[in-house]
C-alpha cells in the first residue's frame, strides 16, 4: 500500500512532464547565453530558424535525427534487458567497416537498392558482432558490460584507423579513407519528400536511411512488446530472479539482447557512409553513439518517444551549428553546454519535478478519486 | 489528561490518492500495553511513522504526556522519550552489541566517555529489566530474539519512555516470542509504555491492556482487551464475519509424487543450508515444513524447482528424476506438472513492473496457447487473465493495471490463480500468506486444501506455525538445515515450538 505517488494520466506522464524538463534546461541555457552577453531570445530563434525554418536546415536536423534514432535504440533495447550498452560508438563505428566493404565491393556491380539491403546486413552484422564479446563476457562470465563496452569503443576506434591507413586507403592517397563508392553504393536523398511541402533541400543528406530508421523503430517496438523475446528480455531487465523463476535462459536472453542493440548501432553507419559521404571516413560516427543514450533516456526506452527525442537532438546538431555561425561569441562548445543541460535535465533529473507535478495532480482530483483509490488498494 | 502518554487527535495523511490514515484519534494511557491491529494496509505502520517522525501528518495533533509536540524528525521523537523497534533491525551486523547501542549517541569523538557510560548504563538496565545480553558479542553472531534485544536496549539507551513494536515476533520463535513478552510486561511494571503493532490477533489477547483496530486508514474500535474476544477483533479488522479455523475432511492420499533423498544444498555463501533432507510426499496430502525463518526452507524450495542447484541429493518428480545438482530447468519441470509459488512474490514470483495479464503467463508464457510463432497473442493473454481474475477474485479486475498497484493478497492471488489453474502434480508454496491481509487468507487456505481434495501432492512452506498446523496432513520440522522431526498436525504448540527451536542447542544457548 506504501506507493509513494499514483499512476498519473498519460498525458503527463509522457508529455507534461518531458516538455518541463526541456522548458527548464532552455532556461538555464538562456542564462549561459545572457552571462557571454548576448540575447538567449535571439539564440533560440536562430536555433529553430536553424533547424526546421528552411528546406536545407530541415534536411540537416532529420539527417542527424537519423543516426539518433538507430543509436537510440539501440541503448533502449539493451535498457529493456537491464544491461546499459554505452558501446553504441564502437559499435556502429565498427558496423561502418561492414558497410563499407560491401560498398567497394557491389557498388560497380548492382544498383542502389540491390547493394542496400547488402550493406544493412552488413552494418547489422558488424556492429552485433561487435557487441557480441561483451554480451558474451557479462553473460557468462558477468564482467560489467559498462566497463567492456566502453573499452570497445577505444579498441574499435584504433582498429578502425589501423584498418583505414593500412588496408583501406587507395595507395597514393594522403586521407585516410576508402575511395569514393560509385553511384551503385549510394542512398538516395528525400528531396522529393521535402519538395512535397514546397522545401528545397539544397546540400542537406537527409536520405532514405531516415526510413529505414522508422522501420527499425517500429520492429523494435514490435519486438518489445509484441513477442516472445521481448517479454523474456523485459522480465530479464525488470527481475532477474523473476526472469529464473520463470525458466528464462539468462545467458542466452543477454547475448541475443546484446546483439540485437549492437546491431541497430551498426545500421546507423549506412547514413553518414551511403547517404552522405559515400565513403569511409575516420571518426564518422562522431559521438552518436553517446548521443544515442541521452535519446534512449528521453524517449523513455520506447520508440515512440526516441524518433521525437531524436529529432530534438537533431535539432540541437543543426540549430546550433547555425547558432555557433551567426553569433561568434557563442562557441561549438556553447552549444555542447546546451546540449549538456538537456540531458541534465532530460535525463538525469528527470523526476526533479515529478512529486510536485504529482502532488498537483492529486489534489486536482479530488476527493472522488481519494475513495476510488483506496477501494482499489484492498 | 496526564495518564495518556500518547494521544493523537485527527491524524490525516495522503500519500497522493492514497488516502492513508483519516482522522485517526488515539490515546494510550501510560504503562500499559496497548495493542493496534489492522490488516496489511489498513495504516498501521503509517501513523507509527508519523508518530516517530519519519513523516508528518497532513492535519492532526501529536500530545506526548499531555504536551503538543511537532515531531518533525525521529529526533525529536527520542527526545520526547519516543523510542521504536523496527520489524526489521536497524543494527549493524558486524558491530558489537555496545558499540550498536551507542551508535548515535557516541558522546566525544574518540568514544571513551562514551564507552565507559554506555557500559555502565547497559549494565543498569540490564539489571533494572532482566535484559541479559553480553555487551562485547558481535551483532551477527546473536540468534534473532537477542538481535531484537539489542533493539530494545537501545531505545531504552536513549531514555525512551514509550516503546513502539512493529510486528515484533515475525521472525522469533514460539519460545522466543514468550520470552519476548515476559520482557515487555517487565517493562510495563516498571511503568513503560508500549504500543504493539502486529497483525496476529493470539499476541494481542495474550499481552495487551488495551487494542485499537484499524481498517483502511481508520480506526474503526478501541476495546480492553479483558472485554473483547478473537472473533470480535478479527470482524473489526476485516469488516466482515471471518472463518479462523479452515475446514477440511481427511485426506486421501495416493501415490508418492515429490520424493526428496539426501538433498543438501549451500547457499551462496558456501554455507551448508539443507543437509541430507528426505522426505515424500503423496498425492492428495498436505506435507507442511515449519521452521524459523532462514533455517534453510528457501533453499529447499529452490533447489526442488530447478532455480538453485543443490550438491548433492535426488528429487523424483512423479517417479522421474529431476536435475537437482546440474540444470534442472524450472520451465521444463512447469511442463511436467510442478507448480511454485515462490516465497517471495515481489522478486520472483511476480515482475512488478508488469501489467497483470504478463504475470498471468510468467512461466508459462513459452505454452502455444499464447503464442503465434514468436508473437504473443495478447488477446489470448487478457482473456486467459481476466477469467483467473474472475476465478480468484482478483481486485481490481483490471488486467492491464501494473501489478504493483495491487494489494498483498491480490498479488498472491495472481500467482496463485497462475500456479492452480494448470491443473499440475506438485504444488510447492512457500509462504502463501506473508503480508496478506486476513480476508484473502481465509480465501487461499480454502484454495489451497481445494487443491489437495483435488489429489495434487502440496508442499507448504511457511513461518507462520498456525498456517501449517491447520494445513497440512504432516507436519516435518526444519532447524539449521535439517528436517529435526516430523509430527501430525494435532502436535502442541510448544512441541513443534522446541523442535524449531532444535531443543538441545536452545538449552546450551540458555546456558
Amino acid at each position: 500500500m506504501s506507493v509513494p505517488y499514483a499512476k498519473l494520466p498519460l498525458w503527463v506522464e509522457y508529455g507534461l512532464i518531458p516538455l518541463i524538463n526541456l522548458v527548464v534546461a532552455f532556461l538555464v541555457a538562456g542564462l549561459v547565453v545572457l552571462l557571454v552577453g548576448e540575447s538567449p531570445i535571439r539564440a533560440a530563434t536562430l536555433l529553430v530558424q536553424g533547424a526546421f525554418g528552411y528546406g536545407e536546415g530541415l534536411g540537416f536536423t532529420l539527417y542527424y535525427a537519423t543516426n539518433f534514432i538507430f543509436t537510440g535504440l539501440a541503448v533502449a533495447v539493451a535498457f529493456h534487458c537491464g544491461l546499459f550498452n554505452i558501446g553504441g560508438e564502437g559499435q556502429a563505428y565498427i558496423g561502418g567497416l561492414g558497410v563499407a566493404i560491401v560498398a567497394l565491393a557491389l557498388d560497380g556491380i548492382f544498383p542502389w537498392f540491390l547493394t542496400l539491403p547488402f550493406a544493412i546486413l552488413a552494418g547489422a552484422l558488424f556492429g552485433a558482432a561487435w557487441a557480441f564479446i561483451p554480451g558474451y563476457l557479462q553473460a557468462k562470465r558477468g564482467s560489467h558490460v559498462v566497463i567492456t563496452t566502453i573499452m570497445f569503443n577505444f579498441i574499435a576506434s584504433s582498429v578502425m584507423v589501423y584498418m583505414l591507413v593500412e588496408v583501406l586507403k587507395p595507395i597514393g592517397s594522403m586521407a585516410p579513407q576508402t575511395e569514393t563508392f560509385l553511384p551503385g553504393a549510394h542512398i538516395p536523398t528525400l528531396d522529393w519528400l521535402l519538395g512535397i511541402f514546397g522545401l528545397d533541400i539544397g546540400g542537406a543528406p537527409f536520405n532514405l536511411t531516415f526510413v529505414i530508421a522508422l522501420v527499425a523503430a517500429f520492429l523494435v517496438w514490435l519486438l518489445i512488446w509484441r513477442t516472445r523475446l521481448g517479454f523474456e528480455i523485459r522480465t530479464m531487465g525488470a527481475s532477474p530472479t523473476a526472469a529464473r523463476y520463470a525458466g528464462i535462459k539468462e545467458v542466452r536472453i543477454i547475448i541475443i539482447t546484446m546483439l540485437i542493440s549492437g546491431g541497430l548501432a551498426g545500421m546507423m553507419a549506412l547514413n553518414p557512409i551511403m547517404g552522405d559521404q559515400d565513403r569511409l571516413q575516420l571518426d564518422f560516427v562522431a559521438g552518436a553513439g553517446f548521443v544515442g543514450i541521452a535519446v534512449a533516456l528521453m524517449g523513455r526506452s520506447h520508440p515512440v518517444g526516441i524518433i521525437p527525442a531524436a529529432i530534438l537532438f537533431g535539432m540541437l546538431y543543426q540549430g546550433g551549428a547555425e547558432i555557433a555561425f551567426e553569433m561568434p561569441e557563442i562557441s561549438r562548445d556553447m552549444i555542447t553546454i546546451i546540449q549538456g543541460l538537456v540531458i541534465l535535465f532530460a535525463g538525469a533529473l528527470e523526476n526533479m519535478f515529478r512529486p510536485a507535478i504529482t502532488t498537483f495532480f492529486a489534489t486536482l482530483s479530488g476527493a472522488g478519486r481519494r475513495s476510488e483509490a483506496t477501494a482499489a488498494g484492498e | 489528561m496526564s495518564d495518556l502518554a500518547i494521544e493523537l487527535r485527527g491524524i490525516d495523511k495522503s500519500f497522493g490518492p492514497v488516502h492513508a490514515n483519516k482522522n485517526i484519534n488515539l490515546s494510550v494511557h501510560k504503562g500499559t500495553i496497548h495493542g493496534i491491529i489492522g490488516e496489511n494496509g489498513a495504516g498501521k505502520s503509517t501513523l507509527m511513522s508519523i508518530l516517530y517522525g519519519f513523516y508528518q501528518a497532513d492535519a492532526g495533533k501529536i500530545f506526548v504526556n499531555g504536551d503538543e509536540i511537532t515531531i518533525r524528525d525521529p529526533n525529536v521523537a527520542i527526545a520526547a522519550g519516543i523510542g521504536m523497534v523496527h520489524q526489521h533491525f536497524m543494527l549493524v551486523d558486524n558491530f558489537t552489541v555496545l558499540e550498536n547501542v551507542m551508535l548515535g549517541a557516541e558522546e566525544n569523538a574518540i568514544l571513551n566517555r562514551g564507552i565507559v557510560n554506555a557500559r555502565a548504563e547497559l549494565k543498569h538496565l540490564e539489571d533494572e529489566y532482566a535484559l541479559e545480553v553480553d555487551p562485547d558479542a558481535v551483532i551477527e553472531e546473536l540468534p534473532v530474539g537477542l538481535q531484537q534485544r539489542v533493539e530494545i536496549l537501545k531505545a531504552l539507551y536513549r531514555g525512551a519512555d514509550i516503546l513502539i513494536l512493529d510486528e515484533p515476533t515475525g521472525v522469533l520463535t514460539p519460545a522466543e516470542a514468550d520470552h519476548l513478552f515476559r520482557i515487555l510486561e517487565q517493562l510495563r511494571d516498571q511503568g513503560k509504555t508500549i504500543i504493539l503493532i502486529t497483525h496476529k490477533l493470539r499476541e494481542i489477547m495474550a499481552i495487551t491492556d488495551e487494542v485499537s483496530v484499524m481498517r483502511r486508514g481508520e480506526m474503526v474500535a478501541t476495546r480492553k482487551t479483558s472485554e473483547t474476544n478473537v472473533e470480535e477483533l478479527a470482524e473489526l479488522m476485516v469488516g466482515r464475519r471471518v472463518l479462523l479455523r479452515v475446514e477440511k475432511g481427511p485426506a486421501d492420499v495416493k501415490d508418492v509424487k515429490l520424493s526428496v533423498d539426501g538433498l543438501t544444498v549451500r547457499d551462496n555463501r558456501g554455507v551448508v543450508m539443507v543437509d541430507n533432507v528426505s522426505f515424500e510426499v503423496r498425492a492428495g496430502e498436505i506435507v507442511g515444513i515449519a521452521g524459523v525463518a532462514g533455517n534453510g526452507q528457501s533453499e529447499l524450495l529452490q533447489a526442488i524447482t530447478g532455480i538453485r542447484r543443490a550438491e548433492s541429493g535426488t528429487v523424483l518428480l512423479s517417479d522421474k528424476p529431476i536435475d537437482v545438482t546440474g540444470d534442472a530447468d524450472p520451465q521444463d519441470l512447469r511442463k511436467r506438472g510442478l507448480a511454485h509459488v515462490p516465497e517471495d512474490r515481489h522478486h520472483m514470483g511476480l515482475v512488478l513492473t508488469f501489467e497483470e495479464n504478463e504475470n498471468a503467463i510468467l512461466g508459462y508464457h513459452y505454452d502455444d496457447e499464447y503464442l503465434n510463432g514468436p508473437m504473443l497473442k495478447l488477446d489470448a493473454i487478457r482473456s486467459h487473465a481476466a477469467s483467473s481474475a474472475e476465478k480468484y477474485d482478483i481486485r481490481p479486475p483490471d488486467v492491464r493495471l501494473k501489478t504493483s498497484n495491487f494489494s498483498g493478497g491480490n498479488q498472491q492471488k495472481i500467482v496463485l490463480a497462475r500456479e492452480m489453474e494448470r491443473d499440475p502434480a506438485v504444488l510447492v508454496i512457500g509462504q502463501p500468506t506473508r503480508g496478506v491481509d486476513v480476508g484473502a487468507i481465509e480465501f487461499i487456505h480454502k484454495r489451497i486444501i481445494e487443491m489437495r481434495d483435488a489429489g495434487k501432492a502440496v508442499l507448504l512452506v511457511s513461518v507462520e506455525l498456525d498456517e501449517i498446523r491447520s494445513l497440512s496432513d504432516r507436519i516435518l520440522v526444519m532447524f539449521a538445515g535439517r528436517v529435526v522431526g516430523e509430527r501430525t498436525p494435532e502436535a502442541t504448540e510448544g512441541e513443534l515450538g522446541l523442535l524449531m527451536a532444535g531443543v538441545e542447542e536452545e538449552q546450551e544457548a540458555a546456558q
